[in-house]
């Protein structure tokens, strides 16, 4: 697709890229070239990059640029982006074990949609997943887009405690939960996935703008990994 | 020899460390946190002639006691903690000589609600992800990098200094947090979000800040502004950032935000009202007034050129 965008200030010191207004996997490769362009390009100009499903945040150092030159300047790069196959992101396999005992909501998920536990399973681990954008909370990536055929909406009542690592849906969004926190989304299964590491230097194993595919595994695999019942 | 620094004997209510943000981690989700109030920190580590992002103290109500084992240089800005040196009352907004066994206490605050302690050099510690900046909620940052805020038996290491002239910051500089304050607001862009008419409250009404605020965020109370959309796509979102939930009371985002929203918004509060509201007690009246994007860019630039950060 062109890339087509508007720069508006959010601001004294950031600035919005929209390129749609819609949610559209069509955007994520546009805006992943954008803030990859951006980051290399403009280096010196920038404090700090959010990409979204629809927009990118750039913050700026105002003392180097007022709005009109930092706009500028973003211009012309953009007007040199190039959004090829190799924007796509990496493709990453996320293992899960998809089980009522860490998902205690694929019996709720199977009986929304009048199938079983297995049809859903399946549906959740067919279709590759893009990243839209990380937030919320450290490392917690926002997929999509889970078919109508499983989109299933947010619990009425979120529950106090969700544990690290567990896999979810809500509407047509998928999630791993990287620390344990308190969630509405229904949850399928759990993996050992850590997505968000301190170890690991760059902390977060996906960017925005990669692909995931869950891959289901079982209770043993599971364990051997290093997976927690609890 | 013995390590050179201060010694936490009483955390008090909230003693965070804290420098100026860890910016390059927003796009995984980190937030970037740093001082609450930019103005009084980086008032602090200039009257000692240090870098503007060294490591410093944010004293939140007060209760501070601390035990020097150093002979260094210190200085006191922000709120009033009626702070005293080995008994005796010491000023704000000026450097101290500390040395070997003195006893640095803050009392409550009385004006303003957050102390910066700043010392020659700045506070010795090891950043996380680029930045000593704590962020509780994310367990990053701190003496020990884990997000947790300084508690008794704490060590500060620092450099040994020997004593400096006193410096302080000239009166005209110095804020007064007790008096009315009228918050600029550059207006968004997205105009499609709230009714001109219901944004016009904003301007028109006084708002108090609830007691659920902290450093992510002032929660205002007051006549609800109601937005024509209960949400939008999430977005990044900025320092400063009013936000409307579908209850109409405007949320202001500070340091400690999340990286993205999903609420419509009314605009951006200028950088340094934001830095004097994160020194206001809850249930303290505020008002709100309009300011252009350039007004603001040229103010800020003249303060963030005066620091040098």
């Amino acid at each position: 697709m062109k890339p087509q965008w508007q720069i508006e200030h959010a601001g004294p010191d950031a600035v919005l890229i929209r390129f749609g207004e819609q949610i559209n996997t069509d955007l994520v490769p546009v805006i992943r070239a954008a803030t990859k362009r951006l980051q290399k390009e403009l280096q010196e100009e920038i404090r700090g990059l959010v990409p979204s499903y629809t927009t990118l945040m750039l913050c700026y150092d105002p003392r180097k640029n007022d709005f009109p030159a930092i706009q500028d300047k973003i211009q012309q790069q953009l007007a040199k982006l190039d959004v090829s196959q190799s924007e796509m992101g990496k493709l990453i396999e996320i293992p899960v074990w998809y089980d009522p005992a860490v998902g205690p909501d694929l019996q709720h998920v199977a009986d929304f949609h009048q199938i079983s536990i297995d049809d859903v399973i399946r549906r959740h681990s067919d279709t590759i997943y893009h990243i839209f954008a990380i937030g919320f909370a450290p490392g917690f990536a926002y997929m999509g887009n889970v078919s109508n055929q499983l989109a299933t909406p947010r619990l009425q009542t979120p529950r106090p405690h969700v544990a690290a690592g567990s896999v979810a849906i809500a509407d047509q969004q998928t999630a791993v939960y990287p620390v344990s926190t308190p969630g509405g989304w229904n949850i399928l299964g759990r993996t050992t996935m850590k997505m968000f590491d301190r170890q690991n230097p760059k902390l977060c194993p996906v960017r925005p703008g990669d692909r995931v595919k869950f891959v289901p595994v079982s209770k043993d695999e599971f364990l051997l990994a290093g997976g927690q019942l609890e | 020899m013995t390590q050179s620094g201060l010694k936490v004997i009483k955390p008090g209510v909230l003693t965070l460390v804290q420098d100026l943000g860890r910016f390059a981690y927003q796009h995984i989700g980190l937030s970037p946190g740093g001082a609450a109030d930019e103005h009084a920190f980086l008032w602090a580590n200039r009257l000692l002639s240090n870098r503007p992002n060294s490591p410093a103290l944010e004293i939140c109500f007060g209760g501070l006691q601390l035990e020097a084992f150093a002979k260094t240089n210190i200085a006191i800005t922000g709120a009033e903690m009626n702070a005293t040196l080995n008994e005796r009352p010491i000023k704000n907004w000026q450097t101290h000589t500390l040395n070997v066994g003195d006893k640095l206490k803050f009392a409550h605050a009385t004006s303003g609600i957050r102390s910066y302690l700043a010392i020659q050099d700045g506070f010795q510690l090891q950043p996380s992800f680029g930045s000593v900046a704590t962020v509780m909620r994310e367990k990053m940052g701190g003496l020990d990098g884990d997000g947790s805020p300084l508690k008794a038996g704490d060590f500060l290491p620092c450099t040994e200094h020997k004593p400096k002239l006193t410096t302080h910051v000239p009166p005209l500089f110095i804020p007064d947090y007790q008096q009315p304050l009228i918050l600029s607001v550059i207006p968004s862009e997205q105009t499609d979000q709230v009714d001109a008419a219901e944004l016009e409250k904003l301007y028109h009404w006084t708002y108090r800040i609830s007691p659920q605020s902290d450093r992510m965020g002032i929660r205002l109370e007051g006549e609800p502004i109601r937005p024509k959309l209960n949400g939008i796509i999430s977005e990044g979102i900025a320092y400063g950032t009013i936000q409307l939930p579908p209850d109409g009371q405007p949320i202001i985002l500070l340091k400690d935000r999340q990286t993205m929203g999903g609420y419509p918004k009314l605009g951006t509060l200028f950088v340094l009202d934001a830095f004097l509201l994160s020194q206001q007690q809850a249930h303290t009246e505020v008002r709100f007034t309009q300011m252009s994007l350039e007004e603001a860019q040229e103010k800020l630039r003249y303060f963030y050129r005066f620091f040098g950060a």
